[in-house]
């Protein structure tokens, strides 16, 4: 019973880390429609950045600063969102599938800095004992990762209150309007130019923050935690979720994740160790699988976008 | 030594190039962007595998390797059959998936779409051939020693062989054909050209075919010069969008010189920057050209 209950706490807290950066890319295509096919990218900006300022000193690699948890939250969220901005100076001029190259050239190009910057990123071996906050308060790993899980199911509602607070202002109503007709929200005086600008950077400074708690967790950083499949994944929870919907970002991060944990744990029992690379594969081909079945037989996601009409209208 | 950077850079941008004709085409006619194109080119390489292994059973009375060649006829038959196959699964998933997306969903759902198949066709390549590399032939080969100190492979003079004279018969076919004058007249606007007769799904079933045939040929051709592996066209994706968008997307001549100039970039950045770094190359490229030229090189302002 123990051990079940140990390995829900253990699911639902990576579910909600990578919740919030699903939250993130809620805003990025859900409501603006920017396609950003660097999300593992940006997380691994916040990932990386808070590794840096939390971890402890090393020889021969710049960091180590260890500063407290919280610093390297917000830090690891400035980095992040910094990184976007130089990004989506360049970039979000360019609209549709050419941002979507861009974005996905960007996050190869990350990855290549974490492998190859070594002074920085320490190379592929990654930077390991990174400090987690729970291990300081409590003992044993059961009541260590609960705590975690509270301190991520904290740090998640409060994101998920200031996305809620952000589509449902005006500043939100304006990206649904850039998203539906550009040319007409320009007509009205908006800047569609830095009104994208804005809603890329604050997508991508929740991507960071998943990065960092992400690393927070695990306790080390390495390249290949931040392969092209989990922008992949994250994407996948926002279609089967359902766009441009906060509830459905999150039930999307939670029902993807509990599909690939659990397939992955029915592929290690049935496959031989010696073909692990092709059992890998079976995980990653159900993932595209329910992504292309999805977006043919229900796009609108799982719980999709409401309609909303102005209060003021009349019909 | 930049003699020599400039050989190796010509040579992988005719593979390249051969990838690129095809996304541009159908980035301009299908209009979107097609992430899961350079895995036709994996597939491609994978299908001449499996076909060399029929063909070499047949071929024996044929006799060995062509010239100096590390091949015989056997490869150059699994050639054909491998882009007859690739061509099958392009229409395959068309059918399955793009067609249908086509009609209703807006076009970022099919570059979306496009992500998903790239991602499962990649991974059907590592459950049905395994992760690691594999090679049509062991047999090694002697460089050919050109002027400058130079060395070159016979297969990549074939290579670069092979490219042209696909590139001058795709020109004839898009210049002289029913079929090309049609596909050009889709490209420019595809309701007039259906209101003048054209049947514009053929035309689309065209583009896939000639698309996918030029990238199994690019993939069995990466597959002899280089070698095998699942990653192949997942490496080959900026690459070869740098080299469409470079080239404008629909221009034919844009996209082989797209193809050429993504190459010799590649390859002479290492003179440069750090090996390690020649991957972010292509990508460079693609945000410098999408900066000042948006529409490419080539390509017609919308």
């Amino acid at each position: 019973m123990t051990g079940v209950i140990s390995y829900l706490v253990f699911f639902l807290i990576l579910a909600l880390i990578l919740s919030i950066a699903v939250l993130g890319l809620n805003l990025q295509w859900g409501f603006t429609g920017l396609f950003n096919a660097g999300v593992a990218g940006f997380i691994a900006v916040g990932a990386y950045v808070m590794a840096i300022l939390t971890g402890p000193a090393r020889d021969a690699v710049f960091g180590g600063f260890g500063l407290p948890f919280a610093v390297g939250l917000i830090g690891a969220m400035v980095a992040a969102g910094f990184a976007a901005l130089l990004v989506g100076l360049v970039t979000l001029r360019l609209k549709g599938e050419y941002l979507a190259v861009a974005t996905f050239g960007i996050a190869v190009t990350i990855q290549l800095v974490c492998l190859n910057w070594e002074y920085v990123t320490g190379g592929t071996l990654g930077l390991i004992s990174i400090p987690n906050p729970a291990r300081a308060l409590a003992d044993g790993p059961l009541a260590q990762n609960t705590l975690y899980l509270l301190i991520v199911v904290l740090v998640g509602s409060l994101a998920f209150w200031c996305f809620e607070r952000i589509v449902q202002s005006p500043w939100g109503r304006m990206l649904k309007a850039i998203r539906e007709d550009e040319e007409a929200a320009a007509s009205l005086g908006k800047n569609p130019t830095r009104i994208r600008l804005e809603s890329f950077v604050i997508g991508c400074m929740a991507m960071g923050l998943s990065g960092a708690l992400y690393v927070g967790f695990i306790g080390y950083v390495s390249p290949s935690d931040f392969l092209p499949i989990v922008t992949f994944q994250i994407w996948t929870m926002l279609i089967v979720g359902g766009s441009a919907n906060n509830r459905g970002a999150v039930l999307g991060a939670i029902i993807v994740w509990a599909v690939w944990t659990t397939s992955g744990f029915v592929i290690s029992k049935l496959v031989p160790t010696e073909i692990q690379a092709q059992g890998g594969a079976m995980q990653a081909i159900l993932i595209g699988l329910i992504l292309v079945l999805m977006l043919l037989g229900r796009p609108r996601g799982l719980i999709g976008e409401r309609i909303s009409v102005s209060r003021h209208a009349r019909f | 030594m930049v003699l020599q950077h400039i050989a190796d850079g010509v040579l992988s941008g005719a593979v390249v190039a051969l990838g690129a004709i095809g996304l541009s085409f159908t980035m301009k006619i299908l209009r979107f962007a097609n992430f899961s194109h350079s895995e036709l080119l994996t597939w491609g390489a994978y299908f001449g595998l499996v076909f060399l292994g029929f063909t070499t059973a047949f071929g024996e009375f044929f006799g060995g390797n062509i010239g100096p060649f590390s091949f015989g006829w056997p490869l150059l038959a699994a050639l054909v059959l491998s882009a007859v196959a690739t061509s099958v699964l392009a229409l395959v998933l068309h059918a399955l998936v793009f067609e249908k997306l086509g009609r209703g969903a807006g076009h970022m759902t099919m570059v979306f779409a496009s992500f998903g198949i790239a991602l499962l066709l990649r991974h059907l390549v590592v459950l049905i051939w395994g992760p690691n590399p594999i090679y049509y032939s062991n047999e090694l080969q002697f460089a050919i020693l050109l002027p400058g100190n130079v060395r070159v492979l016979p297969d990549q003079v074939f290579l670069l062989g092979l490219t042209i004279v696909l590139v001058v018969c795709l020109h004839l076919f898009m210049k002289h054909s029913r079929t090309g004058i049609a596909m050009r007249g889709v490209s420019e606007n595809p309701d007039l050209a259906g209101l003048s007769g054209v049947n514009v799904n053929n035309v689309v079933r065209w583009v896939w075919v000639i698309g996918a045939s030029l990238a199994a040929v690019a993939g069995v051709l990466y597959g002899l010069t280089v070698q095998l592996r699942p990653e192949l066209g997942f490496g080959l994706i900026l690459p070869l969008f740098a080299a469409a968008i470079l080239g404008g997307a629909g221009s034919l001549y844009g996209a082989v010189i797209g193809g050429l100039v993504v190459g010799l970039s590649e390859n002479l950045s290492v003179m440069i920057i750090p090996t390690s770094y020649k991957p972010a190359v292509p990508f460079l490229l693609i945000l410098i050209i999408l900066y000042f030229r948006p529409d490419g090189l080539f390509g017609e302002r919308r």
